[in-house]
């Protein structure tokens, strides 16, 4: 069966998607990796939607219910990569993405990730005393 | 409005959705698009395509280059038997949806193209029609 690969990178898992997506295949990528997660214990989550010519409602919705079941599982997610005339053309269908946090590219979604981690972390130290 | 070329294709599977997102996007760069442009009638096709699968039960399109004076337009028209809309008004909101989904595949295509035809009555399909110029 036809899968997104998804690659363990330390903490985080990081998903790119490279392939025209049919919706059975989103459901799949969606299941895998809130198993992917749980079986990890991974702390976030990257998905680089860069080779993606389109976002249309299906894949935003599965965007940002992937992000609010990693949430759930202890994960944080970020997005990066859109392109331009995706996000103009989603904003337009009127779709904006609420609660999923993006980035420009890979290596700035990595720093995001690893500042809302820290910021966790010192929440739960502060929390403990 | 003299008709260029056309195409007709199924609508019976998700890969067929792929394939029909894949075809309009062949044609709009043909007619010179630019990439925005592009992006929005592939991405109110794949809209349009969904609902034919989801809700009209697999169907077709076809696909034209239109002309209108001097400027040239991709139409897609979107056609099948399912069971049709009740209220196309009530279809067209937002946020509106019978089927689980976000309710912004008609109001989303729809803002996405500079023109929009959708004929539909209970119980004999309906046809949507957009049309987005060069």
């Amino acid at each position: 069966m036809e899968r997104i690969p998804i690659l363990k990178l330390g903490d985080f898992l990081l998903v790119t998607i490279q392939v025209d997506m049919h919706d059975q295949l989103v459901m799949t990528l969606q299941d895998d990796l809130t198993e992917r997660i749980v079986k990890t214990q991974a702390l976030g989550v990257l998905m680089d939607i860069s080779s993606l010519e389109i976002v249309d409602s299906f894949i935003g919705r599965m965007i940002g219910n992937i992000a609010a079941m990693a949430r759930v599982l202890d994960a944080e997610t970020v997005v990066v990569g859109m392109q331009p005339a995706v996000a103009i053309t989603l904003v337009e269908l009127g779709l904006s993405l609420p609660g999923v946090r993006t980035a420009l590219n890979v290596d700035s979604g990595m720093k995001l990730l690893r500042t809302m981690l820290d910021q966790k972390e010192m929440a739960n130290a502060s929390s403990a005393r | 409005m003299p008709v260029q070329r056309d195409e007709v294709m199924p609508i019976r599977s998700s890969e067929d959705v792929v394939r029909v997102r894949q075809m309009v996007r062949q044609w709009a760069v043909t007619l010179g698009f630019s990439l925005v442009d592009q992006t929005k009638i592939v991405t109110a096709a794949s809209e349009l395509a969904r609902n034919t699968l989801g809700y009209g039960g697999g169907g077709e399109v076809q696909l034209e280059i239109v002309q209108k004076g001097i400027r040239s337009g991709l139409r897609l028209t979107f056609i099948d038997q399912g069971p049709g809309i009740l209220d196309i008004e009530l279809a067209l909101k937002d946020g509106y949806t019978t089927g689980g989904g976000l309710g912004l595949g008609l109001s989303g295509a729809k803002r996405l193209s500079n023109e929009f035809e959708i004929f539909s009555r209970p119980g004999e399909g309906t046809r949507v029609s957009i049309t987005r110029w060069k």
